[in-house]
């Protein structure tokens, strides 16, 4: 039977146990991440990170998740007060709804009922995934607008903006993959990395893919929509209490989400890694095992993500948009080109694989040649005058900076000073005279 | 011959749950579509009307067009609506439209039009439930084999590659061409860098050429609304900020008015009484 007729046998009860974990997924793998994130960015930062809850505090996470909703609730007076309360909501369930098409194992037996550890298997998986991100932007551009005042707006805005501009160059980095495993559905691509995973098979994809997601989730180093050093909070900042729990869940749910779609797409979903999948024929590939796998990639890309977040500055925003749409964008389609052309090139039975050799040679001494004959970018000559006389003090262009190496020994114009009767003109002289 | 019946009477018959999906997601869209004609504020439109597609989207996907389905919720609900909501908030939360007539006559067209709209839509759905075959979208036999999502793939790309690039470039040049209109000035001109802004300030071009003197901040008090102060101890005027000093009481005026009794009555060019001004008026 194939993945989906597999999941369309599911009785009710099963679908019910499946869409619970996968809510208590989401919920409890934001509470580890916190904790994990602080202690961890703490290390990085030589600290101790938070320590008082609990052994070794942590419990931090506990503590935070029951203060939260428990905090007064700040609803500003200019807010638009049916927007205020939808756009928490709006970014919340999109998050959790994508968890429904990630693979995260093969077929097992729950109960005695043979099911594939996934809640539906579409045939256009990948989408569903897009289409809930691009619906978790309105919560950000509803919060920001619903607020009513311009700090949360302006981050709503460039929240938005980086959301969807980087959820192009995600798009087209999903494209590659799709041709190569020929499906849409997470389940199928997942299978169709048996031969080799994608990560290295579609390297340029792989990187893009990252980076983006990195971009899409507004975490550091583009965590621009709430840089706290220029827009206060960004779009929540006017948010308090379970609201503003709600898009703190959103954010680290999404993290998890994005992290377990790169695992999907370019890291064989839930086989084993390569050494362990040689030991007896590949057993730790069936039953319960691959769950194992499948969350050891995601954390490794959720430690990636608190690593970053460690180490790297904040971009500023124009910088951040140039990559995007001027790297990220361009490479993306080149690559996809060339994807193709390869695929053609494979299928065609008529060519030989040494002419490929040989077209490719061609093609990338051209491209070296068309390369050199790019003329370089012109330097503007230096020597300008500054055109000045607005009426503003200006100091003049033949200014003489005095030189460090004629200033005179320290007793020695100590010793001028006490000299007062010499007058000015003595000391003039002295400087002529050297 | 057996497979096509086969075919219809799955079509004819509604199971319980596409039944159930209409029953929800039809009111909710035909909500969602009264609501973006009736709501005043244009930011609430714009999501009664993301209601709709969201609702038209599901039920695609019930009827086995999931591509269909996910474009609709990524394309119009995920892109071109936020592109509306972008410009309405950017135009500013505060405006509301106003019931007066600026075109001659439109009531009179928009009731004909209207009619005539209706009329195309009763027929094609009377003939889209009397005369149209319904195709079986699901499974792997849908639209002659390899199911759905795989033949769209392949229609697309092979009958109707010349409409399909056709429309991107025309998507393309809109875009382009929008851009290039945008941005004549800077083309003319040339975009300043940060050493010629400079230098045009202090040649006088702007109205200063420092920024303006923040707040003042003293031992007593360091709050927004303390001014700065010269080196004379008078006040410098240009440190505060006039929203200050004006939110108050802009916002009170219109209580004040009331309690005196000078509120203007209703006017036939506002929506809301007493607010002579229909780009003011707030009435989300």
């Amino acid at each position: 039977m194939t993945r989906a007729q597999l999941l369309a046998d599911d009785p009710l009860w099963l679908i019910l146990i499946k869409a619970v974990v996968l809510l208590l997924l989401g919920a409890l793998s934001t509470m580890a991440m916190i904790v994990l994130e602080r202690k961890i960015v703490a290390r990085m930062q030589h600290r101790p990170g938070p320590n008082r809850v609990g052994p070794g505090g942590w419990f931090q996470s506990i503590a935070d998740a029951i203060k939260l909703p428990f905090k007064e609730q700040v609803i500003p007076d200019t807010a638009d007060r049916k927007v205020y309360f939808l756009a928490p909501i709006m970014s919340t369930i999109p998050a959790f709804l994508a968890f429904s098409v990630i693979p995260f194992g093969p077929e097992v037996s729950i109960f005695g009922e043979r099911t594939v550890l996934q809640l539906v298997d579409l045939p256009v998986g990948v989408l569903v995934i897009l289409a809930c991100s691009s619906m978790g932007v309105y919560g950000i551009v509803l919060a920001g607008w619903a607020s009513g005042s311009p700090y949360p707006l302006l981050g709503g805005l460039r929240s938005a903006a980086q959301v969807i501009s980087y959820e192009i160059a995600m798009g087209l980095s999903i494209v590659a993959v799709i041709l190569y495993s020929g499906s849409l559905s997470t389940g199928d691509i997942v299978d169709a990395q048996h031969s080799g995973w994608y990560f290295y098979l579609l390297a340029p994809s792989f990187v893009i893919y990252f980076i983006s997601m990195v971009g899409e989730t507004n975490r550091a180093p583009f965590d621009l929509p709430e840089a706290e050093s220029e827009l206060v909070g960004g779009f929540h900042t006017e948010y308090s209490s379970m609201k503003f729990a709600l898009f703190f869940l959103a954010e680290y749910v999404n993290m998890v989400i994005v992290s377990a779609f790169c695992t999907t797409l370019f890291f064989g979903g839930y086989m084993a890694p390569w050494p362990i999948s040689l030991i007896d024929g590949n057993y730790f590939n069936t039953g319960w095992w691959p769950l194992l796998w499948f969350f050891g990639k995601t954390a490794v890309f959720l430690f990636v993500f608190i690593w970053l977040r460690g180490t790297l500055p904040r971009l500023r925003y124009d910088q951040f948009m140039r990559l995007g749409w001027k790297v990220l964008v361009p490479v993306n389609l080149v690559w996809i080109v060339a994807v193709v052309a390869l695929r053609a090139i494979r299928h065609d039975q008529s060519i030989s694989s040494g002419s490929i050799v040989w077209i490719v040679a061609v093609v990338v001494v051209v491209l070296i040649a068309v390369a050199l004959l790019l003329p370089d970018r012109a330097v503007p000559p230096d020597e300008q005058v500054p055109v000045t006389g607005g009426g503003y003090p200006v100091p003049p262009l033949d200014l003489r900076v005095p030189d460090k190496e004629n200033l005179k020994p320290r007793v020695r114009r100590r010793r001028e000073r006490a000299a007062v009767g010499a007058g000015p003109e003595r000391g003039a002289d002295k400087e002529t005279q050297q | 011959m057996s497979a096509m019946l086969l075919a219809q009477e799955a079509a004819t018959h509604v199971t319980t749950g596409e039944a159930v999906a209409f029953w929800i997601l039809g009111p909710l869209a035909l909500a969602g579509g009264l609501g973006m004609i009736f709501a005043r504020n244009a930011v609430h439109s714009a999501l009664f009307l993301v209601l709709t597609m969201l609702s038209l989207g599901v039920i695609y996907l019930v009827q086995q067009a999931p591509f269909l389905g996910f474009v609709q919720i990524i394309v119009y609900t995920g892109a071109i609506m936020m592109l509306f909501l972008f410009v309405l908030m950017l135009v500013g939360r505060d405006s509301s439209d106003s019931v007066v007539e600026v075109l001659r006559g439109q009531r009179l067209w928009a009731t004909v039009l209207g009619i005539g709209l209706a009329v195309l839509i009763v027929a094609a759905v009377s003939r889209a439930l009397s005369s149209v075959k319904s195709l079986d979208l699901a499974g792997e036999n849908a639209n002659g084999g390899k199911g759905n999502v795989a033949n769209i793939g392949r229609a697309l790309f092979s009958d109707w590659v010349f409409p399909f690039e056709l429309t991107s470039a025309l998507l393309i040049v809109a875009a382009v061409g929008a851009m290039v209109l945008g941005y004549v000035d800077r083309h003319l001109r040339g975009r300043r860098t940060q050493k010629e802004l400079v230098e045009a300030r202090f040649r006088g071009e702007y109205e200063r050429p420092s920024p303006l003197p923040g707040p003042g901040v003293f031992a007593t008090s360091n709050s927004v609304a303390t001014p700065a102060l010269l080196p004379d101890g008078s006040v410098a005027e240009e440190s505060l900020s006039r929203l200050i000093d004006a939110t108050a009481s802009e916002k009170l005026d219109e209580e004040r008015k009331a309690v005196a009794g000078t509120l203007p009555g209703p006017d036939s060019r506002a929506l809301a009484p007493g607010k002579s001004d229909p780009g003011k008026g707030d009435l989300g």
